[in-house]
Order: C-alpha cells, then sequence, then structure tokens
C-alpha cells in the first residue's frame, strides 16, 4: 500500500517509521530538508522536499496512486487543503490532522464536505484517554475499538482473588456479570482463553464490558476500585478543556488551576460546571490550598513536560491514592520517564500516531476481504477484527457450540440490527451481522471463515 | 562502529559471492575443464565463513552513514580478496598479488590486466573475470539489496556509499524496490546486446563475456587484441551498448514510467551526450588521415565510447593516434560516465555543477552582491552537495598526484605511469605508452600493483569510504 505522509514533524515521523517496519510504501513530504534527514537516514521511506499543498508536488510523490494521504502538518488550514487536494486527484484516503476548536467542533461537516476518512485532533485524543484512565483507576491499561464503542479494560488479577483458580465459567455462573474475558497475558504469552480456562493469580487478564458492569467485576472479584470523584488539572490548554468536558459527563468534579486570567475567564464560560483557579500552578502553596493531598486525580497538562513531571511527582509525594496523569509532548527519553514513579503518561502526539496507524491499518485488513476493521490488542499480540457477514460466509446459522472452531478464537460481540449483544452457545451468525471475533495477531485470520477448524 | 551489524552485513556478501562462485563451475563443466574445482573449493569457503559470520542477526540494527561507507569498503576488499583465490588456485594466474590485481580490477570494472596473454586462460576464468565486471558495474550491495530482504530501515547508507555520484536518490520509497528496478533495466540491457551480439555471429562464450564487460563498462576481454578482429557490426554495437550503459540509469526509470519530458531533461544526460558527440567529430577529422572516413568514424566512436565510459575495450591501438586525438581521450578518461551508471571517472554531473560554481564566482566577484544559488535539473543544488563536489575534486587531485609519485619509483616514462594512474583512478583499464590497448600492467613492482589496487577500489567506492576505511576514528565503537 502507498501512503504519502505530508508534514515530517513528531506525529509524521512516528506514524512513518510505524508504517514503513509494518511494509508499506511511505512517502514523506515536508519543506525542511533538515527534519527529512531522519526519514532519509533511519527509514526505509522516501523523502521529499517540498511543500504538501503544491499538486506539482504531490504528483511528484505520486499521488495517483497513493492509497492514503495523511496530512499532519502544523497548520490546520495547510492539512485540509492537502487532503482536498489529494482527494480530488486519486482514489484514496485523506486523513487530516486539526487542533482548532472551532473545526474540530464542526467536524462531521467538514469529514463529509471533503470526503475525509478521518478528522484527528491531538488534543481531544490525548484528552479522550485521560479521561479514559481517571474513569477506571484500577486498570493498567484502557484501549477501545470500534470507534469508541468498545473498551478493552487490562487488569493485574491480584493474589487474593476471589478468581485465581477457578475457570472462566465461573464469571458467568457465580459472580453473575457480564464481562467478556477477551485476552489473557501469562508470563509473557498470550492466550485467547475459552470457557473452561483456569485463571491464576499474578495474570493480566483484559476484558470486554460496558463501564458499569466492568466496576461491578472489578469489585467482585477483589480489585480495589475507588472511583475517581474530584480531578485537579494543572493547566488550562485545549486538552484541558475537552477532558473537562468528558469528565464532567461522567460525573466527576473538576477544578482547573490556569495562570492566565484571560485564558480562565473562556474557560469558565465553556464551562460552566468546572471550577477555575486563576493562579501559577508551580506553587506549592497554591497547589496545597486548593486540596492537592485531598482530591483522586491530578492532571499535569501545562505546556511544558519537565513541569509536567515535576508536578506530578510532587502531587504524588503528598497523597498516596493519588491517580495522576501527566502530559509528555516534546521529550523523547522515554525510557528515563518510564523509570520515574508517575502513574499513567499520555502524549497527546503518539496517541495521534497511534489512532492513525490503526487505521491504516484496519484499511489493509479490508482491501479485498470482508473485514471491516482490525484492532492490534495487547501490544500487537491479538487482534480485535471485525467482519461483515455476507451470503458467502459458510458458518452462518450454526449455533455457536456446534461451529467447530481453531483454537484461540473468541466470537467477542455481534451487532445485529444496530444492537450489540455476547453471544452465548446458543446463538449463531446471521447474514447482515458484524462480528467481532478476538484472535491471536500470529494466526492471521483475514476472513470469517478462516475460523472453521476444518 | 557497529561492528556486529558489519560482520552480519559481510556475511552475507560472502554468501552471495560463493553463489557466484558457481557460474564458472557450470562453464568448467560445459568445457569439461579441471580447473573448475578451484571456483566449487573456493565457493564452499566463502560459503562456510559466510555463513558463520551471518549466523545472528544483531540486535543493533542500524547503520550510519559512517558505518555504511567502512562496510562498503571492507566488504569490496573482502570479496576481491576471495575471488582472486580461483585464479591462484587453478594456476592461471600464479601470484596471488597479481591475481588479487585482476580481482579487483574485475570488480571494480576497470579492466586494467597484469595478464600478457588471455587467450591460454581456462574458459572457467576467462568467464569469472568478465562476471566481476558484471556484479560490480551496479554493484554488489544494489544486488543484495534487491534480493536479500535484510535488516530494516538503514540500508538506504549503504546504497549511498556504494553508488557514484554526488546526489543518490532512490526512485520508489523502498530501498528493496529501488534495488530491483535498477537490477531489472541493467539486466534486461545486458541480456538485449547478448542476443544482438550473438545475432551478429559472435562465438556465445565470447559473446556473453564481452556483454558482461560492456553493460559493467569493464573492459576484460577474452582475446589479446581486445576488439581489434571483430566485424564492424559487431564493434558498431558495442558501442552503443557502452554508451547506453554510461548514462544515469534514472533516466531508463522514467522512459520506462513514460516520464519523457523529466528523461529528456536531465542535465547530466544532455551534457553527457553532447559530449560524446564533440569528442567524436573532433577525433573523427582527427584522424581521417590514418584510416577511410567511415572506418575513422567507427574507431572515434568506438574509442570515445570506451573511455567516457570507462570501459577500456579498443579497436584501434589509439596509442599511435594524434596528440590532439590522445590528450583529448585522456581528457574524457578523467571525466567519466555519468552518476548512476556503471560507469567510472569523476561523473559528468559534478563537472557540470563545478562549471556552475566556478561561473557564480566570477560573477561574485562582478557583482559581489549578487546572490546566485546554483540551478540543476531545475532545483537548487544543496549546499552541502555544492561543498561535497569540491571536496571530492580536491582529493581525487590529491590522490591522482600522490599515486602518480609513488608509480614514478620505478622508473617507467611519465606518460605511462600519469595514464596507468589515471586508468586505474577512472576504472578504465588501458592508458598510454606502455599500458596503452596493447600494452598491459605486469611490468610493475608489487608496490606499484598495491597502489593501483587502492586506486581502483578509490575510484569505484568514489574515495571516501575508502579513506573511512583508513581513519582509525572511523572504527570506534560507538554502539
Amino acid at each position: 500500500m502507498n501512503i504519502i505522509i505530508v508534514g515530517c514533524g513528531k506525529v509524521g515521523s512516528t506514524i512513518a517509521k510505524q508504517l514503513c517496519n509494518e511494509g508499506y510504501d511511505v512517502t514523506v513530504i515536508d519543506n525542511n530538508p533538515n527534519k527529512l534527514r531522519a526519514v532519509s537516514d533511519g527509514m526505509d521511506a522516501m523523502a521529499m522536499v517540498g511543500d504538501g499543498t503544491s499538486y506539482t508536488t504531490l504528483r511528484e510523490a505520486g499521488i495517483e496512486n497513493a492509497d492514503v494521504l495523511i496530512a499532519v502538518t502544523d497548520s490546520d488550514e495547510k492539512n485540509l487543503l492537502c487532503c482536498v487536494i489529494g482527494k480530488r486527484t486519486g482514489n484514496l484516503a485523506a486523513i487530516a490532522r486539526v487542533r482548532n476548536p472551532v473545526y474540530s467542533n464542526e467536524r462531521e461537516f467538514l469529514q463529509k464536505g471533503f470526503g475525509l476518512a478521518m478528522l484527528i485532533n491531538p488534543e481531544s485524543a490525548g484528552a479522550e484517554e485521560m479521561g479514559r484512565i481517571f474513569r477506571f483507576p484500577s486498570a493498567i491499561d484502557i484501549e477501545t475499538f470500534a470507534k469508541g464503542k468498545i473498551e478493552l479494560l487490562t487488569v493485574r488479577i491480584p493474589d487474593k482473588s476471589l478468581l485465581a483458580g477457578k475457570p472462566l465459567t465461573y464469571i458467568h455462573q457465580k459472580l453473575r456479570t457480564d464481562v467478556l474475558v477477551a485476552v489473557v497475558r501469562r508470563k509473557g504469552q498470550v492466550i485467547i482463553p475459552s470457557g473452561d480456562f483456569v485463571i491464576e493469580a499474578g495474570d493480566l487478564v483484559s476484558v470486554i464490558a460496558g463501564h458499569e458492569q466492568a466496576h461491578e467485576f472489578f469489585r467482585k472479584i477483589g480489585i480495589e476500585t475507588h472511583r475517581v470523584r474530584d480531578v485537579l488539572i494543572i493547566g488550562g490548554g485545549k486538552m484541558t478543556y475537552y477532558m473537562a468536558k468528558n469528565l464532567a459527563a461522567s460525573g466527576i468534579g473538576v477544578k482547573i488551576i490556569e495562570k492566565d486570567l484571560k485564558r480562565s475567564e473562556v474557560l469558565s464560560e465553556l464551562l460552566p460546571d468546572a471550577e477555575i483557579i486563576c493562579g501559577d500552578g508551580t506553587d506549592e502553596d497554591l497547589l496545597i490550598e486548593e486540596g492537592i493531598e485531598k482530591v483522586d486525580g491530578v492532571a499535569a497538562v501545562t505546556g511544558m513536560d519537565e513541569q509536567n513531571i515535576m508536578l506530578t511527582l510532587f502531587a504524588r509525594s503528598q497523597s498516596e491514592n493519588v491517580k495522576t496523569v501527566t502530559k509528555v509532548g516534546k521529550l523523547s527519553f522515554t525510557k528515563v520517564i518510564d523509570s520515574l514513579d508517575l502513574g499513567s503518561v499520555v502524549n497527546p502526539k503518539e496517541t495521534t500516531a497511534e489512532y492513525i496507524i490503526q487505521f491504516v491499518r484496519s484499511m489493509r485488513a479490508s482491501m479485498g476481504s470482508n473485514v471491516e476493521n482490525l484492532y492490534k490488542i495487547a501490544n500487537g499480540e491479538a487482534e480485535a477484527i471485525e467482519f461483515h457477514v455476507t451470503e458467502k460466509t459458510r458458518a452462518v446459522s450454526i449455533p455457536l457450540v456446534k461451529l467447530n472452531t481453531k483454537k484461540n478464537i473468541l466470537i467477542g460481540k455481534i451487532f445485529r440490527n444496530g444492537r450489540a449483544f455476547t453471544p452465548t452457545g446458543h446463538d449463531s451468525i446471521e447474514v447482515g451481522d458484524s462480528v467481532i471475533l478476538v484472535v491471536l495477531s500470529e494466526d492471521k485470520i483475514r476472513d470469517l471463515d478462516d475460523i472453521l477448524a476444518y | 562502529m557497529n561492528y556486529g551489524m558489519v560482520i552480519y552485513i559481510l556475511g552475507w556478501i560472502l554468501k552471495l559471492e560463493s553463489v557466484m562462485l558457481l557460474l564458472p563451475c557450470i562453464v568448467a563443466v560445459i568445457y569439461r575443464e579441471p580447473a573448475g574445482i578451484s571456483f566449487l573449493i573456493t565457493a564452499v569457503v566463502a560459503l562456510v565463513i559466510g555463513t558463520l559470520m551471518s549466523l545472528r542477526k544483531p540486535t543493533r540494527t542500524k547503520v550510519y552513514g559512517r558505518d555504511g561507507f567502512v562496510t562498503v569498503a571492507l566488504a569490496w576488499l573482502v570479496m576481491s580478496l576471495i575471488g582472486a583465490l580461483p585464479f591462484t588456485l587453478n594456476g592461471d594466474i600464479p601470484f596471488y598479488l597479481d591475481a588479487v590485481f585482476e580481482t579487483v580490477s574485475g570488480f571494480t570494472t576497470t579492466g586494467a590486466s597484469i595478464l600478457t596473454a588471455v587467450e591460454p586462460l581456462n574458459k572457467c576464468s576467462l568467464f569469472w573475470r568478465s562476471f566481476t565486471h558484471w556484479v560490480g558495474g551496479m554493484g554488489i550491495f544494489v544486488f543484495m539489496l534487491a534480493v536479500v530482504p535484510l535488516l530494516g530501515g538503514s540500508t538506504f547508507n549503504l546504497m549511498k556509499a556504494e553508488s557514484p555520484g554526488p546526489v543518490v536518490g532512490k526512485f520508489v520509497p523502498r530501498v528493496g524496490d529501488t534495488a530491483k528496478i535498477l537490477y531489472t533495466i541493467y539486466f534486461i540491457i545486458t541480456v538485449a546486446e547478448f542476443i544482438l551480439l550473438v545475432v551478429f555471429r559472435m562465438p556465445v562464450f565470447e559473446a556473453l563475456c564481452h556483454t558482461f564487460g560492456t553493460v559493467g563498462t569493464g573492459g576484460f576481454g577474452v582475446k589479446n587484441d581486445s576488439y581489434m578482429s571483430y566485424t564492424a557490426a559487431q564493434q558498431n554495437i558495442t558501442t552503443i551498448f557502452m554508451i547506453a550503459c554510461g548514462i544515469n540509469f534514472q533516466f531508463y526509470f522514467y522512459l520506462v514510467a513514460r516520464k519523457l519530458r523529466l528523461a529528456f531533461g536531465m542535465t547530466e544526460v544532455r551534457a553527457y551526450i553532447s559530449l560524446v558527440l564533440v569528442s567524436i567529430v573532433i577525433i573523427t577529422i582527427n584522424i581521417t588521415g590514418m584510416y577511410s572516413f567511415g572506418d575513422a568514424l567507427r574507431h572515434a566512436a568506438f574509442q570515445v565510447g570506451t573511455i567516457i565510459t570507462t570501459t577500456g575495450y579498443a579497436t584501434a591501438d589509439f596509442d599511435k593516434w594524434p596528440e590532439l586525438s590522445k590528450t583529448l581521450l585522456v581528457l574524457l578518461m578523467i571525466i567519466g560516465a555519468c552518476a548512476g551508471s556503471t560507469g567510472g571517472g569523476m561523473k559528468v554531473s559534478r563537472f557540470v555543477i563545478v562549471f556552475k560554481t566556478i561561473r557564480k564566482e566570477i560573477d561574485n566577484i562582478i557583482h559581489p552582491r549578487w546572490i546566485k544559488k546554483i540551478q540543476f535539473d531545475g532545483a537548487s543544488v544543496a549546499h552541502e552537495t555544492i561543498r561535497n563536489t569540491n571536496v571530492f575534486i580536491a582529493i581525487y587531485f590529491t590522490i591522482f598526484l600522490l599515486s602518480t609519485l609513488l608509480v614514478s619509483v620505478d622508473n617507467f616514462d611519465f606518460t605511462t605511469n600519469f595514464t596507468a594512474v589515471a586508468a586505474t583512478l577512472n576504472n578504465i583499464g588501458p592508458g598510454l605508452n606502455l599500458v596503452g590497448p596493447t600494452g598491459n600492467y605486469s611490468f610493475f613492482s608489487p608496490l606499484t600493483k598495491c597502489v593501483l589496487i587502492f586506486d581502483m577500489l578509490a575510484g569505484r567506492l568514489e574515495i571516501f569510504p575508502m579513506l573511512l576505511l583508513l581513519t582509525p576514528r572511523s572504527w570506534k565503537r560507538y554502539n
């Protein structure tokens, strides 16, 4: 697949590197030759100096034969223009990064009007991820797929858990909760479990569940789910706005500390429910005065990475049970950052790159097959695949218990008539359904019938 | 330097060479020559060493620019040392240093020989000699990148170090795919010439060897008198293919991709073709007294083609030509073919850039505030490229002069020494006087042979890799 990336900043180069490694043909365009040097030296991609909004440059980069155009320059308008030119020239999927809230609030219109496959806002994507972390503080990792419809929560089974040493059927029969264990990671091995699989303490278990069921399930198996009731956000940028909206929607109290008076006033207008404190977030006394010792969650999202890291470390030193999220945007010393006790770290640019890469992957999977979407989960070792069931599928109208499937396959959800449900052994797959499977990446399932053992 | 990776890559090169060494074995089987066993032994040795070296893929696969340069220089050296073994083993070239000279001359597509007579050689040795031209012409690394799915992201530094020219670009995003395109074009040209030569009644074995020598712009033949005894038609075919292989291969890529305007707009190709045509005209006029007009034109075209593309075949003993023609040929030797071709020399594009730089310098003296960017193929040339080109020319002449000085220890006349260095540093083969088209390099002392071996490798790899190999700092372990 041919991919053209316009703009070689952090996001552009992250995407380029990852896609290169996965075997795509990548061309990167930027008008700064120094930025392109990383591309031409470090990866097997074509680097082109030029203006990505110029038709001539795009044609030279082979826009006619491109499958995906990703516009991630630092200007929203350039990105949109670039995608419009791309759409007019070739039959491709165009993805634009748009940061200005004015545009991203009109996302749907822009997407339809310009025929874009995806409009992504890094701040909003990062805020969404932060919001998830506060909503499920006990989960180690939260991934979403099927356009955010389904969440995959990963937890480690504690030593004295009720679940340790019990088979999976126990969850339904005794705990009476409706969660689906999709992937289990044990000592570096990834397993897609069947009903008689026995869970051990220390396993990393990823479950598919709605919010309420997930909370209930965590409580029953002995994972303390102290809910985050209030969050202190330090820094009042775009990300804060999206996150505050997101948190307020799920009933979490929000307090924002912002230095600039004008910005504070704007925030106060936009977020009537939030408490806006105008003051210096790096002032220790102010933080204590505003109760940094008492809040359940702290998010450090100022414009400076170093400051954010400092703030988080301070918050953690003040209170033991606080859930913290740190925004890191520019710093690249990942190993050092990982070694600090920071809790969750969110990098909006990487999140953006990750979203785009997911999109490209699922596009490749769907080319010439009935795969609708494909999501890498559990560090890429497992896949959740959404299939569309057509007349040609052989596995239809057979109750699932009678279906002779391969090992390590899980039929996770069935969407029928706009409704999603977790199938039991008596259900069957019907034509017109959408089916979500969880499979191991190494099995390379690309058709619904691939799951059949014969 | 990333030693693990260097060893791993060298291992692969040896494995590839061992496969290539099987081809002369086939020739030996066809002609029932017992000497073929020496190639088999060498192939097995190369395979064993190569497999051992590439057994474990290193965890750090990053090849930085400096690693690429050193790896390529080392690989060419190792390849030549191994490739020389069969000649000594089967007794065709008893002295190992001579065999190394011959093999380096082959891989670097020089075509300078230490043999006083080639006809007594085994057919398999003759084949191997010519085949090294074919491999060296487009480059062993380009070949490796085309056939071995390798190593991740940073392989482009290998291709950059091996490919000639001031700027090395890719045709398509992937290095591997670019390499495949290059070799496909190369292969098609090879087959085309081979078929044409056979159709015009050159014996199959000779046609094959000469095709390798022509498309690789090497110059090893199978006859003592090079191309002199072949028919006019056969000579003309060779002329055309020599000149064709001296053109930047990007030209052919554009042709295939139907980007005709880009293809024929290439500054370098235009300059190269004009240079060829003008030289042919001047020499034809200059030598009409010695031949009929038709013959003069044919010989002039052949000799201009063979010299500017740095091939080194000869249809006439141009050592006996008038001074104007001889001097013009020596100048063409130094200019060489296009960047991105199989030819050697300093490359036409470098000269174009240098002339434009000179012009700019003069303009700047007249109008000191005149801001002027040097343009090439419709885009301004990066300052780095201009600097690199200037430095290249400075180093080139430094090495040229130092080599001439070292070679003069042997006490031969100046023309011999000067053209011997010119002919090896530019990968041509024959020079003038004692090393002229009818002479050879056997009479030089071992010291001179070593100097010329260095010159050939430096010329083919465009100097910098060889200099980096000799710089201790580049051997330092950084990771």
